[in-house]
């Protein structure tokens, strides 16, 4: 079990004139499922962006803390996991390259096994050495899952999970999500059902308006 | 109010002791000045060249100041101030090219000669020209301040190289270039007490006149932001 | 190893696959020179005015390539992705390194094509310039770097990449037309010392400050 918790204090976001949301305070810790529900534009991934330290907020602050201590921003980026339909990764290269030079940027030892286990789970083994510009867009938001999970995160953030996904897919994604939650924090951001059915507890982003 | 009116007259003062007091050999009423050797009448520029050109430097050194300013506050009048000195020091910066061309000419016979002092300033005319096309180019308020100001302090620590370093380096035709034997630095060119002291009001009038407008200029652009923002 | 450096492997890797910037700079490189060839026509010109041109040859293809490194992370949306894997230091440690080796390898192209093809450009004292050389790359790698970092952010990136260097660029550019005729004039390394020490001044203080200015600007 690890001792990292995420905390957001009177976090308000505006895009120039335009407020986002204010106001909004959360605290998660450990593990689990977590959700953040709103439809479509009320800045779910505006607020899971600031969450996951991409951008700064307009007013309030985020704080990151493991064991105690927090975590500067600059190292912040070994603790989180990202999935967004925003996310891009490098169509030149293959599944096993781009894995790799995460890694290596990440400064971590990739742990091939673990590399392995997840390109099986998420039916992409026999596509490893494929360039990513191959991949249908289901096969690169599936990529994006191990993007999100090789280094070990404490912390992962799925904005829209299942986007793209084909019901054979979603399980797949369902099932390495309830895995992963037994000892890590697995915050959700979707208005899907579905999805939001595995949160514990789920916050309503229209209510911070 | 007063000191608005104040500045007005030494303004004024300054305009018709510049152009109209004459130059003779040996200056006996208080209001002539010495001749110097072949300058003549053009020597008069002095008093409008200079303190332009050194209020474009001023301007330059606000606006990036202010931007240094913004990137420790993000406070966007900071970046109305910054933007101000630039249109300023952008407008200074023009004259002060001017009537160095026009010095330029009655000196040395040509309007341009890519002297190393005439080389700085079109190097600043060009730092903010480039700086406007920037802050043209970025439609986010926020954005365009953080990338202006960035800007300015970058072209800030290039300056230096300019104004101290090149015309030690390189040989120019400005008083004070390497190889100039005639006639001495800028400032010490044999002025007397006359001309020198109708050289530092118009220093010291530029000067109110530059915090002058400023200050109209960045409170005026804090108000249109303001307005655009209650009306979008 | 560090960080930086695997984004500058990452890089690396990306061009030699794609070889666009391979490509199209050898050309524009080429197409630079000739343009200046065909318009001296059978002219003879001064060994300065060919060393001027040399640096007007290294500027342009600088304007051409340099910028590719931020603009294609920002264009394609992997900006975000490097972001979530690595600090600020360490991108634009890689994107300099990046450009550092890219300016090289043209810039020797380019210096033996023009040692070539223009006669004039004869040099007497080729250990000051290949001194001037070296630093001079390092300087206009650190500036092109820095304001391709920032013409990334903003729009129409085109014409404001040269537009935004040129002042930057201009004390560099003007000491290295120097250096460059006084190593055609054969003087000493010793007594160029002062021009060395400038451009090494130079390379440091937009070292130093591009490296603390780029947070602000990877940051939205």
């Amino acid at each position: 079990m690890n001792n990292f918790s995420v905390a957001a204090e009177s976090v308000t976001k505006f895009f120039g004139r335009r407020l986002i949301f204010k106001n909004i305070n959360l605290a998660y810790e450990n593990s689990g499922i977590y959700g953040i529900a709103g439809p479509n534009g009320s800045g779910k991934s505006t607020l899971v962006k600031i969450l996951s330290g991409l951008i700064a907020p307009s007013k309030g602050r985020v704080i990151h803390s493991v064991d105690g201590k927090n975590i500067e921003p600059e190292k912040l980026h070994n603790y989180t996991g990202f999935v967004s339909p925003y996310l891009v990764l490098y169509d030149e290269f293959s599944a096993e390259e781009n894995i790799l030079f995460f890694s290596k940027i990440r400064g971590i030892n990739l742990d091939k096994g673990k590399s392995n286990f997840f390109l099986n789970e998420l039916g992409l083994y026999e596509r490893k050495d494929d360039m990513l510009k191959t991949y249908s867009s289901g096969m690169k938001q599936r990529m994006k899952f191990i993007f999100a999970l090789v280094h070990s995160p404490f912390f992962v953030i799925l904005d829209e999970p299942t986007s793209n996904l084909d019901n054979e897919g979603k399980d797949k994604v369902y099932r390495l999500i309830e895995n992963y939650s037994g000892s890590n924090i697995v915050l959700i951001a979707s208005n899907e059902e579905n999805d939001l059915r595995l949160c514990k507890n789920v916050v309503e982003l229209t209510n911070y308006k | 109010m007063l000191w608005k009116i104040a500045l007005f007259i030494l303004i004024c003062f300054i305009s018709i002791a510049g152009i109209a007091f004459p130059i003779v050999e040996n200056p006996s009423a208080w209001y002539e000045f010495p001749l110097i050797t072949g300058l003549g009448e053009n020597a008069k520029i002095i008093f409008f060249h200079v303190p332009t050109a050194w209020i474009t430097v001023l301007a330059f050194f606000m606006s990036t100041i202010y931007g240094i300013k913004y990137l420790r506050k993000k406070d966007l009048d900071d970046d109305a101030k910054a933007y101000t000195a630039a249109q300023l020091g952008m407008i200074f910066c023009i004259l002060a090219t001017v009537t160095g061309a026009v010095w330029s000419k009655f000196a040395w016979g040509s309007f341009w000669s890519w002297d190393p002092r005439q080389t700085s300033i079109f190097a600043l005319m060009l730092i903010y020209g480039a700086l406007f096309v920037l802050r043209s180019a970025i439609e986010q308020d926020e954005k365009r301040a953080v990338l202006s100001s960035v800007y300015s302090i970058i072209a800030f620590v290039t300056v230096p190289f300019f104004i101290f370093i090149m015309p030690r380096i390189m040989k120019g035709l400005h008083p004070g270039s390497a190889d100039d034997n005639t006639a001495g630095p800028v400032v010490n060119f044999k002025m007397d007490s006359n001309m020198y002291l109708i050289f530092v009001l118009s220093l010291i009038g530029f000067t109110i006149l530059y915090f002058w407008m400023w200050r109209v200029g960045y409170r005026l652009q804090i108000l249109k932001d303001k307005l655009e923002k209650q009306f979008s | 190893m560090q960080p930086f450096y695997h984004i500058f492997k990452k890089d690396l890797s990306s061009e030699l696959r794609t070889r666009y910037a391979v490509n199209s700079l050898v050309m524009f490189i080429l197409i630079t020179i000739s343009v200046i060839l065909f318009s001296i026509g059978t002219e003879t010109i001064s060994d300065y005015l060919a060393g001027g041109l040399f640096w007007v040859v290294v500027f342009f293809s600088a304007m051409s390539g340099l910028s590719r490194t931020f603009v294609s992370e920002e264009e394609r949306g992997t900006a975000m992705t490097l972001k979530l894997i690595a600090s600020p230091a360490s991108v634009f440690g890689g994107k300099l390194f990046f450009n550092i080796v890219l300016v090289f390898s043209m810039n020797v192209f380019v210096l033996v094509l023009y040692s070539i093809l223009f006669d004039a450009f004869v040099l007497k004292n080729l250990v000051l310039f290949l001194t001037a050389f070296l630093l001079g790359n390092i300087g206009i790698a650190a500036a092109s770097t820095i304001i391709a970092a920032i013409i990334s952010k903003a729009g129409s990136k085109g014409t404001l990449y040269p537009v935004l260097s040129f002042p930057i660029l201009l004390p560099l550019i003007l000491i290295l037309i120097e250096l460059t005729k006084l190593s055609m004039d054969g003087v000493g390394l010793d007594e160029a010392f002062v021009e060395i020490a400038v451009l090494f001044c130079y390379d440091v203080i937009m070292f130093s400050v591009s490296f603390l200015l780029f947070d602000f600007i990877w940051k939205d």
